[in-house]
């Protein structure tokens, strides 16, 4: 199965979403914000990053755009989690290179759906 | 402390009946009985640390393991002529759980005597009066043509103010 | 398969109170006039993460509350709007609102929703002012034409991506296939080439080619587009139904992102499903938990250092378990250093332990400065709140059980103690008062101290209260100190109108008690016209209590140390007899009542006469009394043990402990001994003093 690499600054979330991917058969690296994201992927690579977009020190834009930079990460599928409704938001995550997003909340089985779009 | 002989010879019963098993111990020269669940050890008796305006019955409190575990002598909790303790003196540790809670307690008795399987139901309580210990009875059995007395536990172990 | 989310609520519950405890402090810390960025940022991600948890585990009233409040934050946040006053005020009372919402979902009980809808509609009043407020989108009912078209005979769909598709990490034959999914592989992909360059110049991390895949099979276009949904932007995606000949005008880009809406509706709809059965969930729960919560954080180092004291155990115990196999005594002296190295390594794993239920007081401290504020702004007082020590650590209980006491304490300062701006400035003193709240480690205890610089306690007011309430007889003499005392007596108020804040039958003597069931004490001192101090002692832990031995008869009894006065010893001629019973012990310029623990406590032994006995004085309740013993013995720490477990509650007696030959020693309760022996220090009234 997957690795995957969930960020989000919320502890709650980041159980939940381990607990969901792992309970799928993927195995799941929790990051709590951007720098240690990022701290991370410059040393392992993943076949998923799922992030959070609001986060301290080092927000999901950002970290999108920092990955890119990243050889190991050019093509590495990464879905922004965000609640902005608004297509600003989303724009923003696409102009930094973001694969797509998830709108919170969203229930398990909701992220489990749109893992499979990208996880092939 | 005697040592606890052989469980009873089940020949005698069928297959199908539903029994509880019993440690029965000596006390003035008859025997009773407790629930074998409920004994969770038995222990020679060592001093116990008095403890103030506890009824008469309450010889103190021991160090069991890190709890504290109160001590009841059956004699005087059955009114009974006391006797002096000594080495063949044995504490029975008995854990119920009741409505309240978990609770711990040794009683004093005279010696061990055996552990047997009741059938349930057996039990008689005809004839039991209504005195002040009947409350700690729950009945009565013939086993091996004596009798035991079972006793009933959560009234025996609560102690009254 | 479906997950139950409730297992994740603790962690919810408990971040999201920090996440207020955030939002308040950032914004009673910030400066209205120039915010700091980073301060704003902080709330702001509070209220933002709040919100996202409190809708994905279904705290819906929650989520829709807190949406506001990052609405105008995020106002706030990108300059479009400033901070003020108003806004600061109606936020911090959104947190506390959260914060109650939060309490009674966490107790399974359905939230009071009268506050936050109040608050609710104050926010939209001022949203509504500027920017619309952006409709909710888990909520929305946009009104979209059901585009539910179903090609009679399939689609045709012509992709043809940016160049720069792949590096956003999609990859078209991901979407072929789900497509493929969609339409059970009733479809065919051709390839257009016509974008590829010459070879020498092909980059390959771009894309050129262009698809068209001819869809067999009647599904839903909404379906397809969603397949595309996240790359829209970065491609051209013409769908056209397959049995119309001519290709239709192109799906334009602004009716891909009318869909959008409908599609987010589509994920709305399993949420709306999800509600009402968090909320019955919530229903369900056992109403159980209170405030204190029952998990601890505990940091690495501590855990870490436990690890390696267990280590260190092992080690020890292995080689006293060799030592025993063939011991002779000729290793005696082996068998002494194990002893003495296991007693180090115990020790050290009991202060390491305890460590873990340590955590700073500034958990408690936290909740103060807005309090002060509150308070003060209500009273029209000015005030400064000063912390120190916020880093000194005391027992999780402990500190749960000492934030009441000291909030009715500051509000106590506040209410009584510090004059009103004009008195203060009349009085020769700045404008502002100054309530300064320290704590530090002293001999085995935590101090916490509340100092201000008000008025200071009216010794007059507080005697003449007193003799009111017949607490002190008429006329009576009293040293200062006793009267300071008086304050802590049941009933005792001198408030003239009881205020709202500190009058509330929340009196100074609950303030002694509760401290005093923690084996604490509460001093106060303090000087008329320049302040008041009040200086409350806990012990480090409630597990474990200094006790100084003594033996009564047989037995051991243990007092705690904290209540001891003094110890001594006297013959006869120093008791006197009052009214026949209770006999009484003149020390220096008070009476203190004797008390006979074989008598109290009904235990058999030889009498001895007063002189053979030692006299320990207690303390209790501002009160002493005399307890006769027969000897002292040493003085130890000793662990607490319930005796009310296995046994019932004794009166007179707090626990029980082990002492170290195994055998159990009762702690006597020096409060319940005093009332057992029906000492009543008013039988002496006002001649408390001698002559």
């Amino acid at each position: 199965m997957a690795k995957i690499l969930a960020v989000d600054d919320s502890a709650s979330m980041r159980q939940m979403v381990s607990f969901t991917l792992k309970g799928a058969g993927h195995d799941v690296v929790e990051a709590s914000d951007g720098t240690e994201a990022l701290k991370y992927a410059q040393g392992q690579s993943v076949d998923l990053v799922l992030s959070d977009v609001n986060m301290p020190n080092m927000n999901g834009i950002e970290l999108c755009r920092n990955l890119r930079q990243l050889p190991g990460y050019k093509f590495t599928p990464i879905l922004m989690l965000t609640t902005e409704s608004a297509g600003d938001k989303k724009m923003e995550g696409k102009s930094a290179g973001a694969t797509g997003w998830i709108v919170k909340p969203f229930n398990p089985d909701q992220l489990l759906t749109t893992i499979k779009k990208v996880l092939g | 402390m005697s040592a606890v002989s052989e469980i009873n010879d089940h020949s005698n019963m069928e297959d199908d009946v539903l029994t509880e098993q019993y440690l029965t111990f000596i006390m003035a020269d008859e025997e009773y009985g407790v629930d074998i669940l409920a004994v969770q050890e038995i222990r020679g008796w060592e001093s116990a640390t008095p403890v103030p305006n506890s009824p008469r019955y309450i010889k103190g409190v021991i160090n069991l393991r890190g709890t504290i575990v109160p001590i009841m002598d059956l004699r005087q909790r059955f009114g009974l002529e006391i006797k002096e303790y000594g080495e063949e003196t044995v504490v029975v540790v008995l854990k119920i759980f009741t409505s309240t809670g978990a609770r711990t307690m040794g009683i004093i008795v005279d010696a061990i005597s055996d552990v047997y399987d009741v059938p349930i139901g057996d039990a008689k309580n005809r004839g039991l009066g209504d005195n002040q210990n009947s409350n700690f009875i729950k009945g009565l059995v013939t086993v091996k043509k004596h009798m035991v007395i079972l006793l009933e536990l959560e009234n025996l172990l609560t102690i009254d103010d | 398969m479906s997950i139950d989310l409730s297992q994740f609520h603790q962690v919810f519950f408990e971040e999201s109170y920090e996440g207020l405890d955030a939002m308040e402090q950032g914004l009673l810390d910030m400066d209205m006039v120039s915010p700091d960025a980073e301060v704003i940022n902080t709330i702001f991600r509070a209220a933002h993460s709040m919100k996202g948890g409190a809708g994905t585990f279904g705290f819906t009233q929650v989520a829709e509350f807190t949406h506001v409040l990052e609405t105008l934050l995020d106002q706030i946040r990108s300059g479009q709007r400033a901070m003020s006053q108003d806004i600061q005020n109606l936020l911090l009372k959104s947190v506390d609102c959260i914060r109650q919402l939060l309490q009674d979902l966490q107790a399974g009980n359905d939230p009071d929703l009268t506050e936050s809808t109040t608050l609710k509609g104050q926010f939209e009043e001022i949203l509504s002012g500027q920017s619309p407020a952006p409709a909710a989108a888990e909520n929305s009912d946009v009104p979209v034409d059901d585009k539910k078209e179903e090609g009679g005979g399939g689609w045709l769909v012509r992709f043809t991506p940016e160049v720069t598709l792949l590096q956003t990490g999609n990859e078209p034959a991901r979407m072929f296939r789900q497509l493929a999914d969609l339409c059970d592989n009733e479809m065919q992909v051709s390839l257009d080439t016509s974008r590829l360059p010459v070879f020498t110049s092909l980059n390959p991390e771009e894309c050129y080619l262009i698809w068209e895949i001819r869809i067999e099979k009647a599904i839903n276009k909404g379906d397809i587009e969603e397949v595309f949904e996240w790359v829209t932007d970065d491609a051209e995606i013409i769908i056209t139904p397959l049995d119309s000949g001519s290709a239709q005008a192109p799906v334009s880009e602004t009716e891909v992102t009318a869909e959008q809406p409908k599609i987010e509706e589509a994920q709305a709809k399993p949420e709306v499903a999800a509600k009402p059965v968090a909320a019955e969930k919530a229903a369900a729960k056992q109403p159980a938990k209170q405030q204190e919560s029952s998990s601890i954080r505990v940091s690495i180092d501590k855990v870490d250092s436990l690890i390696n004291m267990v280590g260190e155990l092992v080690i020890t115990q292995s080689m006293l378990g060799q030592l025993g196999q063939n011991f002779d005594i000729t290793r005696v002296q082996r068998l002494q250093e194990g002893l003495a190295q296991l007693e180090h390594n115990t020790r050290e794993l009991q202060e390491s332990v305890m460590k873990i239920r340590m955590m700073p007081i500034s958990f408690v401290f936290s909740r103060f400065p807005r309090l002060v504020r509150d308070v003060s702004i209500s009273l029209d007082k000015k005030i400064d709140l000063i912390m120190s020590g916020e880093n000194t650590e005391l027992d999780k209980t402990v500190m749960e059980k000492i934030g009441d006491p000291m909030v009715h304490l500051i509000r106590n300062s506040i209410d009584h103690g510090i004059e009103k701006p004009a008195d203060r400035v009349a009085a020769g003193k700045p404008e502002t008062g100054t309530v300064h709240l320290n704590a530090y480690h002293q001999s085995g205890n935590i101090v916490i101290e509340i100092k201000d610089d008000g008025a200071g306690l009216n010794t007059d007011r507080i005697l003449q209260k007193a003799t009111e309430k017949g607490l002190v007889a008429e006329g009576a003499n009293l040293t200062q100190e006793q009267i300071f005392d008086l304050i802590f007596q049941p009933g005792f108020s001198t408030a003239d109108v009881v205020s709202d804040l500190s009058g509330r039958g929340v009196g100074m003597d609950v303030v002694r008690r509760n401290i005093a069931s923690l084996n604490g004490s509460i001093e106060v001192s303090s000087e008329r016209g320049r302040g008041s101090r009040f200086v409350i002692r806990l012990p480090l832990t409630l597990a474990i209590l200094d006790g100084q031995l003594v033996k009564v008869g047989e037995e051991i009894y243990i007092f705690p140390l904290v209540s001891i006065v003094e110890s001594i010893q006297l013959d006869d001629r120093a008791i006197n007899n009052v009214g026949g019973h209770s006999d009484v012990l003149q020390l220096r310029d008070e009476y203190v009542p004797i008390v006979q623990l074989d008598d109290v406590f009904n235990i058999e032994k030889e009498k001895r006469s007063i002189a053979e006995s030692i006299i320990v004085v207690v303390e209790t309740d501002g009160e002493k009394i005399g307890v006769v013993v027969d000897e002292l013995m040493g003085q130890q720490q000793v662990v607490i043990k319930s005796l009310e477990e296995n046994y019932k509650r004794v009166d007179g007696i707090s626990g029980a402990t082990i002492l170290g030959d195994g055998t159990v020693a009762l702690i006597v309760d020096i409060s319940g001994l005093s009332k057992m022996s029906g000492t009543n220090a008013k039988i002496l009234d006002g001649s408390h003093k001698a002559a």
